[in-house]
């Protein structure tokens, strides 16, 4: 900055010039902060205190202390759909994001018409979930089914997907397969930005397709499939829409995710307290597992700006 | 000579072999739609075949008049369009906005509050779930399309945001210094000078906005209760109680939910490429 060579007067016009700005500023994000105050910060707090009440909307709220939480403990319900929500977790992101790397990774191949192949591939995320649950329940349907025809052509037995309290989970995990499309053209713009100068060096020195993988691809797609990690875990701990339509959270609520349940308990049964500590008790879940992810990320996500380090 | 066709042919061969496996996930992937189409295009007996007819016979497009006037769809089309419309101009507004601001101005405290508006974007949404309702309900707003679209006249959403204020640090700063030498005010140069220029980044945050309110069950489930003021997606639920074992009329219905978002894809997919790069947002 060379402003200690500017004359007074055009200082002081200088200065007025950047409080006008810091005032236009302010003035340009006053729709945000005051949506951040209202349906943001406030909310957040408000809820922290309706978590301390018991509060049926009609009747007035009641300070109870810790009680919903104690509650919550004791609830076998509570912990029944925090173990499907993270099944659904554990096993479905990975898995998912399993698949849409393998997608990019043949979407990204120097062929003619390739496009045409990364078009069909992202078309099936497009639907929307009502509709694409809707569908699903056809497919799975025990005797008329896709799914089951598939498997008679196979010389299999069918299956009772949505019906057997075993299967409702994997068949919700399989169906997510359906829509890896979104990930996958991220995953496809991370293969696009490795530059090709490191797999021609690397061919010169010898490597094969698996070593130019495992030591090239791999290692700078992770700050993508870092990311989608991310999204995609915090995104599948609030599953909802799935269990609501297709199995109404069973058979045997084997489907009850964390987000039917807390649905059921503020807006069928308007405990707005005990669905307080629900949300409550989701969302620091969801910060804790976010953080000790960025924590390992060090192990294993690599920023070619460390290279430089 | 033979050195080089050897080579050649094993370039053939493995791009035959690709061919065969991107084919193969093409169909696995296709066959959900394909089902989903012909369904819909079958009588209500052939629905009911095992091994399944996958060419229906005839074509029954009556199927989809009976869907319509089963259900008032039209209306759930109209809702869905009224409330993308003006949630959509709300967000766009107030996001730039703010982004314009933190691009390309200067103030005390900016880079603290642009981090409030990042991290507001991992939060999760159901913690202010019910104080919002209890709001809005205390407003009386709960069945109107009010909760779905004023929220987003205030900033636009965190993410949207993000992505207008990468987009503005991309514009040249001296275009608003010649601007300001000129006597442009603040408002004059977002206004006349950024946003004219932002026009890709708009048609992807207007696409999105209009799938995400498109798709969106949750909210409109929460806050829209007697039919008339449903939308597409509460619509087809709604449809799907009272028709629940006539496959055919739901195929056809759910069908007509999907057409639309199609045809935006294959009219503006080079917002929606774009858009998954910069967001990686993947539908839920």
């Amino acid at each position: 900055m060379a402003s200690e060579r500017v004359p007074g007067t055009r200082r002081r016009k200088k200065r007025n010039l950047l409080w006008s700005e810091a005032r236009d500023g302010y003035l340009f994000i006053l729709p945000w902060a005051l949506g951040f105050i209202i349906f943001t910060a406030g909310p957040m707090l408000a809820s922290l205190y309706i978590s301390f009440t018991r509060w049926e909307i009609v009747t007035p709220s009641v300070w109870v202390g810790a009680a919903q939480y104690v509650k919550l403990y004791n609830d076998d319900r509570f912990w029944l759909s925090l173990y499907n929500t993270s099944y659904y977790v554990f096993i479905g992101v990975p898995l998912h994001l399993l698949m849409a790397l393998l997608a990019a990774l043949v979407v990204n191949l120097n062929l003619r018409g390739i496009h045409l192949f990364r078009t069909a591939y992202y078309v099936p995320s497009l639907t929307p979930v009502v509709a694409n649950s809707i569908l699903w329940v056809w497919i799975f349907h025990p005797t008329w089914g896709l799914a089951n025809a598939f498997l008679s052509w196979l010389g299999l037995e069918g299956l009772y997907w949505l019906q057997d309290p075993k299967l409702a989970k994997p068949a919700l995990i399989v169906m997510s397969f359906w829509s890896i499309g979104g990930q996958m053209v991220i995953l496809l713009a991370g293969l696009k930005g490795i530059p090709t100068a490191l797999y021609e060096a690397a061919s010169i020195d010898g490597a094969n397709w698996w070593g130019r993988f495992w030591r090239i691809t791999l290692p700078l797609l992770t700050p993508a499939l870092f990311f989608n990690l991310i999204i995609a875990i915090i995104g599948a701990f609030q599953v909802f829409t799935q269990a609501f339509i297709m199995t109404d959270g069973g058979p045997n609520y084997s489907t009850l995710f964390y987000l039917l349940y807390l649905f059921r308990n503020a807006f069928e049964n308007f405990r707005m307290g005990y669905a307080s500590a629900m949300a409550w008790a989701l969302f620091v879940i969801i910060l804790v597992f976010t953080m000790v992810q960025f924590k390992l990320s060090d192990r294993w996500v690599f920023y070619e700006g460390d290279l430089r380090q | 000579m033979p050195a080089m066709s050897t080579r050649a042919v094993l370039e053939l061969v493995w791009a035959g072999i690709w061919y065969i496996v991107l084919c193969f996930l093409a169909v696995v992937l296709a066959l959900p739609l394909f089902w989903l189409v012909t369904t819909s295009l079958k009588t209500g007996g052939q629905t009911f075949l095992m091994p399944p007819k996958w060419i229906p016979d005839p074509f029954v497009w009556s199927n989809y008049s009976d869907a319509f006037r089963a259900v008032a769809f039209h209306e759930y089309f109209w809702n869905t369009i009224r409330i993308v419309f003006f949630a959509t101009t709300g967000a766009l507004l107030t996001a730039s906005l703010a982004a314009f601001a933190f691009a390309r101005l200067r103030f005390p405290l900016r880079g603290p509050l642009f981090i409030m508006v990042l991290s507001t974007i991992m939060l999760p949404s159901i913690v202010t779930l019910i104080p919002t309702f209890i709001v809005f309900r205390t407003l009386g707003w709960i069945d109107t399309f009010l909760p779905l679209i004023v929220p987003l006249w205030f900033g636009g959403g965190a993410f949207n945001i993000f992505l207008f204020r990468q987009f503005f640090m991309t514009i040249p700063l001296e275009l608003d210094e010649a601007a300001r030498i000129d006597g442009a005010s603040n408002f004059r140069i977002y206004w006349g000078i950024i946003l004219p220029l932002s026009k890709p980044v708009i048609a992807t945050i207007a696409v999105f906005a209009f799938i995400h309110n498109w798709n969106d069950f949750f909210e409109p489930l929460i806050y829209l209760q007697s039919p008339e003021n449903w939308t597409m997606a509460i619509g087809l639920r709604g449809f799907r109680d009272l028709y629940s074992t006539q496959w055919n009329l739901m195929m056809a219905a759910s069908t007509a939910m999907i057409m639309p978002l199609l045809v935006l894809f294959f009219f503006a997919q080079r917002y929606f490429v774009s858009g998954i790069q910069m967001s990686g947002l993947t539908g839920r």
